[in-house]
């Protein structure tokens, strides 16, 4: 793959990719998307730059072990249902908050800190699996 | 009575836990001498239980805690009567002097901190035991009693001997611990009650219950394995290769007594039956005889006393068995008595081995002038134990002749038999090291310090006094605890002098006689049953590893049969069970789905159904791998466009991701498992396998026709689409469905995505330096089925 034309486009694509992932797992409870998808998109994103730029490159970039991202995600969604538990309704039953910022509506919700912990968990597992079969130096 | 809103016992018994998180900070700080701090936890909680005491003599009962999972019946429930009280009170009262002794005895010891850490660990878990009124809750806190007194064994890690006796210990009383789960299971179904004070009123049920023969077994199961019972006393013995305090605590005073506990417990419904009354003094009265045998013959201090421990927890057993009521009185102060007199002995034993530097019995003697004091509770602690007045152990042993009295004459000379050797050993215990001629040994011994001696004279001392004051103690504090044993009210009515002149007398003197007498020609005795067991020369220790080793060989053979560690092997398993569980059921049960009609498509759906078709063909025609994997995508990303096509925009963007990602992967492991790049199977091989791809593909197409042949229920659909607008705010239905109607699953799923990556990073690495070293592969692990076929694929 180490073709100049890849090379070069490479880094592009995988920050529009990962642009783009973010805007489907946000929009995701009102179009089609959500943390799934948007976590498929961003693995795919971290893949082509790994394919192109190498293994080192990805694991710098994203600054901590994929696994500790997925962690982090998993955590996230487990708290984001303890605030039910605080005004004593049953786990996980959803928040919602509409605070106004500079005149704009903007819903958010337990809902949403889940789902974005599921996008973590999916970039998390997928990217360490991927990159770990990239790696092939310490064979 | 509450503290932070939380019943007081249950802070009690969670406090120990809590004093475990902090005390190797506080050892670190304050040296050895953390132990008087630490030792103020259970002090409290045995002040605590004393206030218990008065309303417990005169019948009260008191249930604590709060519910747990009520749907299932598990609640965090405590329940104080006769019984647990006075056994709580053992194991604190006890506990607060193990732990000074502690840390005496572990004085500088690099691991204090953590040692006095599981002791108290230990604590808690053995206060939850005895007072747990949740089935359950004591089946937890059962369990934890075995786990801590697994690392409590194998403190010394770094000793062969201590990990086996730790991980046998654990087998042991693990195993039955799961035997105890059973029965508390079928007691609970049984009983329809999952409390035991609920359960102790329910009178005859468990009795007359068709589950009480099964309920028995599995009960008994965790009370003798615990109790170290034959024939599965061996483990009791060998845990003496724990350090002495916790051989005091543990392994003699309170863990030990935990099967016991469970009897008496139980005895109010499951005792007074045949089965019952026999099983029980059967098992009882052999254990102890074979353990005062095995006793003479040893000559390590601690040895001897395990083995009477043994005999004494067979002779408590056979106690409440027996069914009298003077012999469950006899039981209750018996095992009041044990506790103080034999932890005094344990911790007496530590201190000549920390001063003198060895416990063999024979390498000691003429301590009394060194270790005066260590000496005198030696001899309070072994005169009680021998059951001579004016010690508590003698009205245990009036006591205990009145009920065997009754009981039947063979029960009694049983008893009678042990309590003649046990006095022997008791007298050799606590006279051999400090009579006769002072010997030379291994450190030049005097008396240790006063965290040392502390513990051991304060037992000896109460175990006089409690006998002094048996006006006191027997009503306040035994009577309540043998009517909780035997369920009906006891007003603990017992004399230090005899009451009248009758056969318990007779046989307490006819025991010291003969005990004396033995005590005399013990070297006589001990090379006799030496003899006796070498000849014998198998045992139940020597049947555990026999045991385990069969097993470990057992699962050795299954597992390179069920594992060959070939690929290939795995694949055809898997998919000819998923292809035969798709088809047998079908053409077996005739749910075959009838043949659908031609569908209209328009022209585009067809377009990219044969896509779909171009992308298989595709697939079986490739001439490399890589070429083929890359055109499944094809067909992957048809079938995307047809969830696009009929309104499925979230799972076909779904598909075209993970479509993706597994080219991506799959090219990935390709190159990782150093394959050739062309598909170079023989003939022979691709026609079976042909075969299960078709039959797996046929399954497959056949189940989904007829699924969507069945009528569609349309309730829950309706349900969402009804309202995932109105309540969860969100216009994405599937959205909705996955974080919020359905989140909780999400978080199951993405739990196991997490592991799963975790598993498959772990596999990953494993082959990354599997290779290099394959004789390092040990039989049957999962190293040898990660690398093997890598090997064979790379050979080839």
């Amino acid at each position: 793959m180490n073709t100049v034309i890849f090379r070069t486009i490479a880094p592009f694509l995988t920050a529009l990719m990962i642009l783009f992932s973010i805007f489907v797992l946000l929009r995701g409870h009102n179009e089609p998307g959500g943390g799934f998808i948007g976590g498929l998109i961003a693995v795919s994103a971290l893949a082509i730059y790994g394919i192109a730029c190498g293994v080192q490159p990805v694991r710098r970039a994203i600054r901590f072990h994929p696994m500790s991202i997925s962690a982090f995600g998993l955590l996230m969604s487990c708290l984001s249902g303890l605030p039910s538990m605080l005004t004593g309704v049953g786990f996980m039953k959803a928040h919602w908050i509409e605070p106004e910022i500079f005149g704009v509506d903007l819903a958010l919700s337990t809902v949403m800190v889940f789902d974005i912990g599921v996008y973590f968990v999916v970039v998390g597992s997928i990217t360490s699996i991927a990159l770990a079969l990239e790696e092939r130096e310490d064979d | 009575m509450a503290l932070f809103g939380v019943d007081d016992t249950v802070v009690a018994v969670l406090a120990p836990f809590a004093a475990a998180l902090f005390a190797p900070a506080v050892v670190r700080k304050l040296k050895h001498n953390a132990a008087w701090v630490l030792a103020v936890v259970p002090a409290i909680i045995f002040l605590h239980l004393c206030r218990y005491v008065g309303a417990v003599s005169s019948g009260e009962t008191f249930t604590e805690g709060f519910s747990w999972v009520p749907a299932y019946g598990v609640n965090f429930t405590f329940y104080l009567d006769g019984l647990s009280v006075l056994f709580a009170m053992i194991i604190s009262g006890i506990g607060t002097l193990i732990i000074l002794y502690a840390g005496g005895y572990m004085k500088g010891h690099a691991q204090q901190g953590r040692f006095i850490s599981f002791l108290l660990l230990f604590m808690g878990s053995m206060l939850g035991v005895v007072t747990a009124n949740n089935l359950i809750t004591l089946f937890i806190f059962w369990e934890l009693t075995s786990i801590t007194s697994f690392l409590l064994i194998g403190f010394d890690h770094l000793r062969v001997a201590s990990r086996r006796a730790a991980m046998q210990a654990l087998v042991v009383t693990g195993g039955g611990g799961l035997a105890l789960l059973a029965g508390v299971l079928m007691i609970i179904s049984a009983s329809g009650q999952s409390e035991l004070s609920d359960v102790l009123t329910t009178g005859d049920t468990l009795r007359n219950s068709a589950l009480y023969a099964p309920i028995l077994i599995m009960i008994l199961g965790g009370a003798f394995t615990k109790s170290a019972q034959f024939p599965f006393h061996f483990w009791l013995p060998n845990a003496m290769e724990a350090p002495t305090p916790v051989s005091a605590f543990l392994h003699s005073a309170t863990m030990v007594k935990a099967g016991v506990y469970l009897l008496m417990r139980l005895n109010p419904v499951m005792g007074d039956t045949m089965a019952w009354e026999i099983i029980l003094p059967l098992f009882g009265g052999f254990t102890l005889i074979m353990g005062t045998v095995l006793a003479l013959r040893q000559t390590d201090l601690k040895l001897m006393l395990a083995y009477t421990t043994v005999a004494s927890l067979g002779l408590l057993v056979m106690l409440t068995g027996a069914g009298t009521e003077a012999a469950l009185e006899g039981a209750a102060i018996y095992l009041f008595a044990h506790a103080l007199f034999k932890g005094s002995l344990f911790m007496m034993a530590g201190c000549i081995d920390h001063e003198a530097g060895t416990r063999d019995v024979t390498k000691l003697g003429g301590l009394r002038k060194a270790m005066p004091i260590t000496f005198a509770a030696a001899v309070l602690a072994a005169l009680s134990m021998s059951g001579l007045p004016p010690f508590i152990g003698f009205v245990a042993k009036e006591v205990l002749y009145d009920g065997t009295w009754d009981a039947g004459l063979i029960i009694t000379l049983v008893a009678l038999v042990g309590n003649v050797l046990m006095m022997a050993t008791a007298l050799g215990v606590a006279f051999k090291p400090f009579l006769g001629e002072p010997v030379e040994t291994p450190k030049h011994a005097h008396e240790g310090p006063v965290l040392l001696w502390l513990g051991p004279l304060t037992l000896a001392v109460l175990g006089l006094l409690a006998a002094l004051a048996v006006g006191w103690t027997g009503p306040a504090l035994l009577g309540p605890m043998a009517g909780a044993i035997s369920g009906e009210p006891n007003h603990g009515d017992f004399h230090l002098i005899p009451a009248h002149i009758g056969a318990p007398l007779f046989l307490s003197l006819v025991t010291m006689a003969l005990g004396a007498a033995v005590y005399f020609r013990l070297e006589y005795a001990r090379e006799k049953v030496d003899r006796l067991i070498t000849a014998i020369g198998w045992g139940p220790d020597r049947g555990f590893d026999q045991l385990i080793t069969l097993i470990v060989k057992i699962a050795g053979k299954v597992t390179t049969y069920a594992q060959p560690g070939r690929m290939q092997t795995y694949m055809s398993t898997v998919f000819i069970i998923v292809a035969a569980g798709l088809l047998i059921p079908m053409f077996g049960f005739g749910e075959l789905p009838s043949l659908p009609g031609m569908p209209g498509f328009t022209f585009y759906e067809w377009l990219v159904l044969s896509l779909v078709v171009i992308g298989i063909v595709a697939v079986l025609a490739a001439r490399t791998r890589l070429i083929a994997i890359v055109s499944l995508g094809i067909q992957g990303f048809a079938v995307a466009v047809i969830y696009m096509l009929f309104g499925a925009p979230d799972l076909s963007f779904t598909q075209f991701m993970v479509e993706t990602l597994s080219v991506v992967i799959l090219a990935l492991v390709m190159t990782r498992l150093n394959l050739t790049a062309k598909d170079n199977r023989p003939f022979r091989e691709t026609v079976p396998h042909m075969v299960i791809a078709a039959a797996v593909g046929l399954g497959f197409g056949l189940l989904l026709m007829a699924v969507t042949q069945v009528p569609f229920d349309a309730r829950l659909s309706e349900f969402f689409a009804a309202n995932s607008r109105a309540i969860a705010h969100g216009r994405n239905i599937v959205n909705v469905i996955i974080v919020d109607f359905r989140g909780f699953d999400t978080l199951g799923e993405i739990s196991v995505v997490m592991v799963t990556g975790l598993a498959i990073l772990a596999l990953i690495r494993i082959r990354a330096r599997g290779p290099k070293k394959p004789e390092d592969v040990s039989i049957g692990g999962p190293l040898q089925a990660v690398s093997d076929p890598v090997n064979e694929e790379a050979a080839r």
